[in-house]
């Protein structure tokens, strides 16, 4: 309980919240009273739309960040491991990584239209640099003397690379990844907020242009959570996996 | 003749760029692809020429800048100022604490439409989101930074007879400065992304509004020509930081040993 009882300040501003509008303090205009917020997003839940919204989300953020990942990794070890890939790609990613990603939201739906095709894209493009930087970092940060004994005993460079360089790079691949998890969440919102007809994003903005502010605000708490719970779980997921460096 | 060395390095440094430019003019002309989902570097070059020229450029990037420079400004001093508070005051950190750690990989962009319904669509309500989506990263790094001084340094101070005060501008903030700097590169990207997805969704010109207007005309070397500028401009704000980081630094290992960046 001494876990929960942390949250207590959450709380406190929750009955903040809930009394400052009660009170008519604020506006319930501005600031619909929590409790109808909560009625709302009840509804809302029982109607199956937030599902098959969040469902139309997470589908979008998962593929894209589960591709994002997987060129991410394989690009950034490349370029730890082989000279030339280094040389073409590593000016490439300099001159990417301080784009704002933002900036990618219009030529992605220039390209693939207002469905999930272009959030996908988006999400790859976005969340890849920060999974490569991890993965070059980490795979050039391997020890030398771990590659030079795997390779005196036989071991092939690409047995090598599988066995010995990829789990040391490992914790920062991970770390990497827990960045572009963040990121692809806000890539997701945006984008739907901007250009889309599905989706959580979407949702809040429909909701906010027609006046229901307190179905909106259940959203945009729903939103919120839905990025603290992922980066919980994979956190946890994060210690699991590195459990046997300790 | 000496200096053509460097030139020549930098020259082949660069030239996966250069081949990345001389691909994309390839490919649109190819046709390939339409010009409408690719227009040539060309068309686009000249497209960045004419918003130049007439002054359209410089209006927008003003105007971007201006947004994520005042929301990183405010977000830098409020989130130093209250990472040293819960560092040092257990009340402080045991309301923030928790605060923080939910706020910080929260999705905050998800409020855009909140401050916009509290604050309406001018500067005010985006600058303010671009503090609450860039202090995050400040705060946590202020908080690590701060808690991780030598608690050695501290004692002598204290022993000697300084004042909490000057121990905190004289050893904390200088011995946490490194760390703090961190957060600000962290931060800073976040504040220009937030700054164009803001001006995407409220409107209101900078480079975000000026590529959301160009994809409504399905104008599209307009798109490609924000893309450029806004990769420019990020990349000489985030030069910037890094050589400010240096300055400040010039007294710490870090500069002296030059780091692989």
């Amino acid at each position: 309980m001494g876990g929960l009882a942390r949250y207590a300040p959450l709380v406190i501003l929750g009955v903040l919240w809930e009394a400052a509008t009660r009170a008519g303090l604020v506006s319930t205009l501005a600031l619909p009273p929590l409790s109808d917020v909560l009625r709302a997003g009840w509804e809302l839940a029982r109607s199956g739309d937030l599902a098959a919204n969040a469902a139309s989300s997470l589908y979008r953020a998962g593929a894209g960040l589960a591709l994002a990942v997987v060129v991410g990794t394989a690009l950034g070890v490349a370029m730890a491991w082989w000279r030339p890939v280094r040389l073409l790609a590593a000016p490439l990613v300099e001159l990417f990584y301080p784009v704002p990603k933002s900036a990618l939201i219009p030529v992605t739906a220039l390209w693939l239209g207002f469905g999930d095709g272009s959030k996908i894209l988006l999400i790859v493009l976005g969340c890849m640099i920060p999974v490569t930087l991890g993965a070059f970092n980490g795979a050039r940060g391997c020890e030398q003397v771990l590659v030079w004994s795997a390779r005196s005993m036989g071991a092939s460079r690409l047995r090598v690379l599988w066995d010995v360089v990829l789990p040391n790079a490992l914790p920062e691949i991970l770390n990497g990844v827990r960045t572009a998890l963040a990121l692809s969440f806000v890539l997701l919102v945006s984008s739907e907020l901007i250009v889309a007809r599905a989706g959580l994003g979407y949702m809040i903005g429909f909701l906010g242009a027609g006046g229901t502010y307190d179905a909106m605000f259940a959203v945009v708490l729903t939103v919120a959570l839905l990025g603290f719970l992922a980066d919980r779980l994979y956190q946890l997921l994060m210690q699991r996996v590195l459990a046997w460096r300790e | 003749m000496a200096r053509i060395g460097p030139i020549l390095a930098s020259l082949t440094r660069w030239s996966p760029v250069l081949a990345l430019v001389l691909a994309w003019e390839a490919l649109a002309r190819s046709g390939i692809v339409t010009p409408f989902m690719l227009p040539s570097f060309v068309a686009v070059a000249r497209r960045i020429g004419a918003d130049t020229a007439s002054g359209e450029l410089l209006l927008n990037l003003g105007q971007t800048l201006y947004r994520a420079l005042a929301g990183f400004g405010i977000a830098a001093a409020a989130g130093i100022a209250l990472g040293v508070l819960v560092a040092r005051y257990r009340p402080v950190r045991w309301f923030f604490d928790p605060l923080i750690s939910v706020g910080f990989p929260m999705p905050k962009i998800a409020f855009l439409p909140v401050i916009a319904l509290w604050l309406g669509y001018q500067d005010v309500s985006k600058i303010t989101m671009i503090v609450f989506d860039s202090i995050f990263p400040v705060l946590t790094a202020t908080i690590a930074g701060t808690a991780g001084v030598d608690k050695a340094l501290l004692w002598s101070a204290r022993s000697l007879g300084v004042g909490s005060r000057r121990i905190l501008w004289e050893i904390v903030l200088p011995a946490a400065l490194p760390e703090i700097l961190t957060g600000l590169q962290v931060a800073l990207p976040i504040a220009l992304i937030v700054a164009i997805i803001a001006e995407m969704t409220m409107g209101g010109a900078g480079l975000g509004g000026a590529m959301m207007t160009a994809m409504r005309f399905a104008d599209s070397p307009g798109v490609f020509a924000g893309i450029v500028e806004t990769a420019l401009a990020g990349y000489g704000v985030m030069q910037i930081m890094a050589l400010v980081r240096r300055r400040l630094l010039v007294w710490h290992a870090e500069v002296l040993a030059p780091a692989a960046a």
